[in-house]
């Protein structure tokens, strides 16, 4: 479609109804900016990114937990939080422990939503572990056995379970899951 | 075409590797040595300075996917004990103190975790891990922690390739939480149409339960994957799957330079005649064992000279013709 006023192509439209008449204008960029028919100006992508960076620096700022996180270190080998950030790789394994809070949320995404060990553990580090271990398996086999509707399997589950609690000693320190 | 188990230790009381000082990764390697070269270990077990060694020897390695990229590179104190028949490696000082693999042929995967474990058992009544109950065995990166097991497979897919459904794959494999990479491994390409995919979650399921649905659920969609593509190509476009297998063997077969990414693609697609039954006069063990004689540090010890790289793709020209002569 032409310009009313030339033979540019028309980019803005307007239609209006008054009283019962119907009045179309069709303009070229040219025309509908000296008819006051503004343009939308665009900011330059420069000016976006910078007002995004500034928007989402200050946001991040005002957060005072955020801004906390990022200057924790571990106290075992020095590792400012930011860094492991930046690289993925922690600096020791008493990291797990310093950065424990921010840890567990990053390792359930990556790992599917697991939130605990439940494969092989070391000998040396005790049967106290292997117990532990044991029994949150049999939880979660114990809940796939409910949800599918397998009571048989789901007694045998319990059974196994409560000859596990028989076994283990009252020690208060096991209790660290 | 071979599968591989992996698992990532450290040794309690000293930082990983990226944080650890010069002597403690010295004695992280003098107490790596000693409990890896016991007698309590496979026999014939190697050690080799990688500090010590020449940048040839190096590649030698990587090539035969005994140690990873990232160790040749580091410039830490590492080293890797190797088993007489190569089927076992070590790596010590990569990213975590011990990456031990186990290579087994085809997709003999539980017999690998079985090695593995037993050589772990072996190590670990000398050695403390990192361990702690919630998160399990402790990892310099948090995507290994758990069991810090890696199962992979290395899958010849040229098939997926030429029928471009191979971007398809590498997107459902992000859904099925699997990495997808190269022939080298992470930060490698897909040379010769080879991927190696591997499970990404590592915790929250035992070793046994990951191999489950590794190998029972997972690869058997992805072969079907490649065969349904293989027989597609058969059937529709047998011309097409001909005259890319037929002329890649008379290059190899009249080449007189070869680039390595050359020769690899060439060398895959006559596995892939080789195994649609379209090329029937070659052995496929010559096709291969040249997958392996075509890369540098292989050539450059074959012909047991320094050569420029004009000279090695002369070389490569000259050993594929060799073999494919005697191969037919």
């Amino acid at each position: 479609m032409q310009c009313d006023l030339c033979n540019k192509p028309a980019v803005v439209h307007e239609v209006t109804v008054k009283n019962g008449v119907k009045k179309e204008v069709h303009l070229c960029e040219e025309h509908a900016t000296e008819s006051g028919f503004a343009m939308p100006v665009q900011p330059p992508i420069n000016k976006l990114l910078t007002q995004f960076v500034i928007s989402h620096g200050s946001h991040a700022g005002a957060a005072a937990p955020v801004g906390k996180v990022s200057t924790r270190k571990c106290p075992e080998c020095d590792l400012p939080y930011n860094q492991f950030r930046q690289s993925g790789i922690l600096g020791c394994p008493q990291c797990y422990e310093a950065f424990a809070q921010q840890l567990a949320p990053l390792i359930q995404r990556a790992q599917d939503g697991a939130t605990h060990h439940t494969g092989r553990t070391p000998r040396r580090a005790g049967k106290s572990i292997d117990r532990q271990l044991q029994r949150q398996r049999l939880i979660r086999e114990l809940d796939q056995a409910v949800d599918s509707e397998q009571y048989e399997r789901a007694a045998k589950i319990r059974d196994m379970l409560n000859s596990l609690e028989m076994e283990t000693p009252q020690r208060p320190e096991e209790g660290a899951r | 075409m071979s599968c591989r188990v992996r698992l990532a230790r450290n040794v309690a009381g000293y930082p990983f590797v990226n944080r650890a000082s010069d002597s403690q990764c010295r004695e992280l390697m003098d107490l790596s040595r000693q409990v890896l070269l016991a007698n309590d270990m496979p026999e014939g077990m190697i050690w080799v300075d990688l500090n010590a060694s020449t940048a040839r020897d190096r590649k030698l390695l990587v090539e035969r996917h005994l140690i990873s990229k990232k160790l040749d590179e580091s410039k830490c104190r590492r080293a890797v004990a190797i088993s007489g028949d190569e089927s076992l490696s070590i790596m010590v000082n990569e990213e975590d103190h011990l990456r031990m693999q186990v290579i087994a042929p085809g997709l003999e995967l539980s017999s690998a975790l079985q090695r593995i474990a037993s050589i772990d058992d072996t190590i670990e009544k000398k050695v403390d891990y990192a361990f702690s109950p919630r998160w399990g065995y402790l990892t310099a990166c948090p995507t290994n922690v758990g069991t810090g097991i890696r199962f992979s497979v290395m899958l010849h897919l040229p098939a997926l390739k030429i029928t471009n459904e191979i971007e398809r794959l590498r997107r459902a494999a992000k859904d099925l939480h699997l990495a997808v990479r190269g022939y080298y491994g992470e930060g490698s390409d897909s040379a010769g149409d080879f991927y190696q995919i591997s499970n990404q979650v590592t915790l929250g399921r035992s070793e046994d339960e990951l191999l489950d649905e590794f190998q029972n659920r997972i690869l058997p969609q992805i072969i079907a994957y490649e065969k349904e593509a293989r027989r597609a190509l058969i059937e529709r476009s047998p011309t097409l799957l001909d005259d890319r297998t037929h002329r890649a063997l008379a290059i190899l077969r009249s080449a007189r330079l070869l680039g390595v990414e050359e020769a690899m693609k060439l060398l895959s697609r006559v596995r892939l005649g080789i195994h649609t039954g379209r090329l029937t006069t070659v052995d496929p063990n010559i096709i291969n064992q040249l997958f392996l004689q075509v890369q540098p540090a292989h050539l450059q010890l074959q012909t047991d000279n320094d050569l420029n790289p004009d000279q090695l793709r002369e070389a490569r020209a000259r050993i594929v013709r060799q073999s494919l002569e005697q191969a037919s």
